[in-house]
């Protein structure tokens, strides 16, 4: 009840103050009258009795004045007064407004904008329902990780009593026809409990069960909330429905209609395969006859713990399960490469971000520095400010404000400016947010979750206070500081305490400037030095795709050769079309396989090396080159005896200085079969990147693909194009087709756009650390400028009598802008100690150069020498262009 | 110069502000006056606090204010105790009778 009439009687006040304030004065006037009626009354004349009801009541003012400062609404009133003060001040000023403003809101924004793309990675969990419990498992091999097979899966799933619910997954990308454009979708063969292990289930429809993943079972399909809503336009009847999809990897099914059971919520996101849209169950033979798929180590496997249980405690318990397994399947696992020594599991949070984790935490910490930058130059400007204010802070405090309610009055000030900063700083952060969007890595997790939410806004109000009290409060307390007399007589002769406070802004952002260069420059110079690594081969005018054969057609190697040699014969009949080749694995594709090689002439001394299955104008057509021997040609057919080609690095670290050629080897599944015949080496070809321009791994070894165990299924087509390489995509297609129109052709990329995507995360990461360096160049750079101008205007007198005493021009120039360049140094030398240890944080992203490159480092001095010299420059001619008769005068 | 000390004791004036308006509706002059005379003189009350304390006991729920007509025929504003100010009024002169006796207490002990 009171609280009501707290809230409507203040309000009342607030929203009419007139109203109010003349019911005091009426009640106080009535006060009057009464005192003065019972004065007169107690016989006292009319003028007595006057005066003496005045005496009782005293200063009226006073008396309204203290009931006025009851209630709450009057904190409010001082409040909004005190910003209409301060709004008023920004009108005045709107040049150091729109200024501060903008900086601030350039500060704030670019921050926001980056939390909002961390804050989802990095910082909060997963959106599943504890996501804590959700695991990665791998095999480990070597001491390293690798991708389970559906053997591995099978063994550890039906032991296991860690998890409550395990799944592997594939990716899969099935073409749906019938129902308007046939299109191409992007989605996941997934083992039953996928969906049980993520912890979302459908919104509509059911789940996958066991029933539904079984060898040969059922074909269904449960849709993404997306993909739902666009080619269905949301039909509420579209469970049991009959959809037709081509192309699906289920090599024995009958049929290509499946039918839908579930359409996932709107909001599932599914981190593991973000463009999935739709998913079918794996249904892998739980017989595992060896030599299967079901032994290919291309799955992946996540699982949610059971509650209570540890990851270590899983961990040991799949390794105790293994070896058993691994007897009891020891064929299975000898085609799969062995029983794996043990598992890897690491945490579905730790599996999605590692990669980018430390990019991202740089990213974080250069735009706070940036940030921080910002927040100083602010507070420099506030401080010139305040100097120049300096006068009415003195006419204020001898009215009688008090140390407290001056304060109160800047920081409110301040906080106003922040709030601008921060309104602005909000917009260029939903703007910042687009872009970092469109700009980011393909490999960047979780990008639907990059927007400006309420945590982000949050976030940016919380940064917003925090600069507006800090901003505020150096100069605040300057100002307050201030004695008032001082203040009141004309005070250009004093040296004002609040310089040296400037200058160590100054000095800060020099450093932090300092810091940020180098940073962005060691990252352009590593780019730089990554990019003139040379792949091995020519990646000019070249055009590659992936045919992905689907098996089901094709039912021995040798039909499914005959396709890819057709299918290279039509594209070769494309006019213009200077050579092309199949390659079993792409360099520079994501592609990764790697067998052993075990040489004749070195027992014991087997090498594990990449393998590539090539048509053999593929070293021709990549323009690898020869160093030895010959390349293969057509007469390497099955049948012939085998000939193998090694990589340059190869042949050097096995045969030293000995003549490689015609050396015997056996590779893959040969390996240590004493009755299986050897290859032999008939040439020597130059290093290639496989995995990135930065990871020197370079053994290989070449074979045709008829001279290989098998044919693969999903060949990477090459084609050398006289000019532009993109154009010639649908023509190689449509060649490709003429041989079988169902061919799935995927990854149609010109070579060099592989090139460049290799360092798309370096890329991505030093287009921010150019950014913000830049900014931090210039704000250092205004900072400089805004202390020597302030510092001039305040030395005229002192410059004018040095001029007065016989300094030249020259004198006073070198005077002044030895005094910036001063403090410049100052900062560099803080800045390069400060760089030497933060660049730390990006030692990861580097390739090539020591974080402490010596030329990185002076390109920075000098730039950063060369920028704030022209920012010292200005100030120091104007102090130079003093009339002493002028400012001498003034006085 | 009376150098008596005619302050009203520190948190008493909301109290004797209910008391004399649990008599009759008033308005702030007369409370005054009214504080004045049945205390004979002992207790002053200085406008300022008295209507502050008025705003303040208004705001509580514990007083309704209201424009009326003074018997001399002038426009005065009158001051009436809610129910809730009976109350508030009940709870805080049992309270000051406690205490007060217990302090007479205490005194009469050390005298």
């Amino acid at each position: 009840m009171s609280l009501w009439r707290q809230v409507t009687r203040g309000l009342r006040v607030l929203t009419n103050r007139r109203v109010a304030d003349h019911e005091l004065a009426d009640e106080l006037q009535d006060y009057f009258e009464q005192a003065t009626a019972s004065f007169e009354a107690s016989g006292l004349s009319s003028k007595d009795a006057r005066s003496a009801a005045r005496r009782e009541i005293g200063n009226s003012m006073v008396v309204r004045e203290q009931v006025r400062a009851y209630g709450w609404e009057s904190v409010v009133e001082t409040l909004l007064a005190d910003l209409r003060y301060a709004a008023r001040q920004l009108r005045n000023n709107p040049g150091f407004a729109a200024t501060a403003i903008l900086i601030l809101g350039l500060g704030i924004g670019a921050t926001t904008a980056i939390f909002s793309a961390v804050n989802p990675i990095l910082f909060q969990p997963l959106p599943y329902p504890h996501p804590d419990r959700i695991m990665m498992t791998f095999e480990m091999r070597d001491g390293g990780s690798r991708l389970p097979n559906f053997g591995t899966f099978e063994g550890l799933s039906e032991r296991s009593h860690s998890f409550e619910a395990m799944a592997v997954m594939k990716p899969w990308q099935p073409a749906m026809v019938g129902i308007g454009e046939p299109e191409l979708f992007e989605g996941q063969r997934v083992s039953a409990a996928y969906f049980r292990a993520l912890g979302v289930l459908p919104a509509l429809g059911r789940d996958f069960q066991s029933a539904d993943d079984q060898f040969n079972g059922p074909n269904v399909v449960i849709l993404s909330d997306r993909l739902w809503h666009r080619r269905f336009g949301g039909d509420a009847q579209i469970i049991g429905r009959q959809i037709t999809l081509e192309n699906s990897s289920s090599q024995l099914a009958v049929s290509n209609s499946f039918t839908v059971i579930g359409v996932m919520p709107r909001g599932f996101e599914n981190v593991l395969a973000p463009s999935a849209e739709l998913w079918a169950p794996l249904q892998y033979n739980p017989a595992l006859p060896p030599d299967s798929r079901e032994w290919g180590h291309h799955l992946r496997m996540v699982a949610r713990l059971q509650p209570g249980v540890s990851k270590e405690e899983a961990t040991s318990e799949l390794d105790a399960i293994l070896p058993a397994f691994g007897r009891a399947h020891a064929k299975g696992f000898e085609s799969a490469g062995g029983i794996p020594a043990g598992v890897v599991v690491t945490s579905l949070h730790d599996h999605v971000t590692a990669e980018v984790k430390p990019a991202l935490l740089a990213i974080l910490g250069a735009v706070i520095l940036v940030l921080l930058i910002a927040s100083v130059n602010v507070t420099n400007l506030l401080l010139a400010r305040g100097a120049q204010r300096r006068g009415e802070f003195a006419v204020r405090a001898a009215l009688g404000a008090g140390q407290r309610r001056l304060l109160r009055q800047l920081i409110t000030e301040s906080l106003l400016l922040a709030g601008l900063g921060g309104t602005f700083g909000i917009a260029v952060a939903t703007l910042g947010v687009r872009v970092l969007v469109a700009l980011s890595p393909p490999g960047l997790p979780r990008v639907e979750a990059i927007r400006v939410d309420s945590a982000v806004l949050l976030f940016a109000l919380g940064i917003t206070t925090c600069i507006g009290l800090v901003v505020g409060l150096v100069p605040a307390i300057h100002a307050s500081r201030n004695d008032p007399h001082a203040g009141l007589q004309e005070s250009s002769r004093r040296s004002s305490g609040h310089q040296i406070v400037r200058r160590f802004l100054v000095v800060s952002e020099v450093a932090l400037a300092l810091v940020l260069l180098v940073s962005a420059g060691l990252l352009l110079r590593s780019l730089e030095r990554l990019f003139s690594v040379d792949p091995g081969f020519d990646a000019s005018y070249v055009l590659t795709m992936q045919v992905q054969e689907s098996g089901q057609r094709y039912a021995g190697d040798d039909a499914r050769a005959r396709f890819f040699v057709q299918a290279l014969e039509n594209v070769r009949h494309i006019p213009s079309i200077a050579s092309a080749a199949f390659v079993s694995q792409l360099p520079l594709s994501g592609d990764y396989e790697v067998y052993g090689i075990e040489f004749e002439a070195y027992p014991n001394e087997a090498e594990a090396a990449f393998r590539y299955a090539v048509s053999p104008d593929y070293l021709k057509t990549m323009r690898i080159p020869l160093r030895r021997g010959r390349l293969l040609d057509e007469g390497d057919r099955a049948g012939a005896p085998v000939a193998v080609l090694i990589s340059e690095s190869l042949a050097k670290r096995k045969f030293h200085d000995r003549d490689p050629i015609g050396q015997r080897v056996r590779m893959g599944p040969n390996m240590g079969r004493s009755g299986k015949p050897w290859a032999t080496i008939v040439g020597v070809v130059g290093d290639v990147k496989q995995l990135s321009l930065g990871v020197n791994e370079a053994d290989a070894f070449y074979t045709t693909p008829t001279q290989w165990a098998w044919v693969d299924n999903a060949q990477s087509v090459v084609v050398r194009t006289p000019g532009n390489a993109a154009i010639l995509a649908s023509a190689v297609r449509n060649a490709i087709w003429s041989v079988d129109k169902d061919q799935p052709i995927v990854r149609v990329a010109t070579m060099e756009s592989l090139l460049a995507q290799t360092e798309a995360q370096r890329r991505f990461a030093l287009v921010l650390f150019e950014a913000f360096a830049l900014v931090a160049l210039v704000l250092a750079a205004t900072g400089i400028y805004g202390v020597l101008s302030g510092s001039v205007t305040e030395r005229m007198r002192e410059l004018g009598i040095r001029s007065a005493l016989g300094a030249t021009r020259a004198d006073i120039l070198a005077l002044v802008a030895r005094q910036g360049m001063r403090l410049t140094a100052l900062g560099i030398g803080i800045g390069l100690v400060g760089a030497a240890s933060a660049t730390q944080a990006i030692a990861a992203m580097l390739f090539g150069i020591s974080r402490l490159d010596l030329v990185t480092y002076l390109g920075v001095v000098a730039l950063l020498g060369g920028v704030s010299l022209i920012a010292c420059g200005l100030p120091a001619w104007r102090a130079a262009q003093v009339d002493p008769a002028i400012t001498l005068r003034a006085e | 110069m009376d150098e008596t000390n005619t302050d009203v004791i520190q948190g008493t004036l909301d109290m004797l502000i209910l008391k004399t308006l649990s008599l009759e509706p008033m308005h702030g002059f007369g409370i005054a006056r009214r504080v004045e005379q049945i205390s004979r003189g002992v207790f002053k009350v200085n406008p300022g606090s008295l209507l502050t304390a008025l705003q303040r006991l208004e705001r509580a729920g514990w007083l309704d204010s209201e424009w009326r007509q003074t018997e001399n025929s002038r426009r005065a504003k009158f001051y009436a105790l809610t129910r809730a100010g009976k109350k508030q009024l009940e709870v805080e002169t049992a309270d000051w009778t406690r205490r007060s006796s217990a302090i007479a207490r205490l005194l009469k002990a050390e005298g």
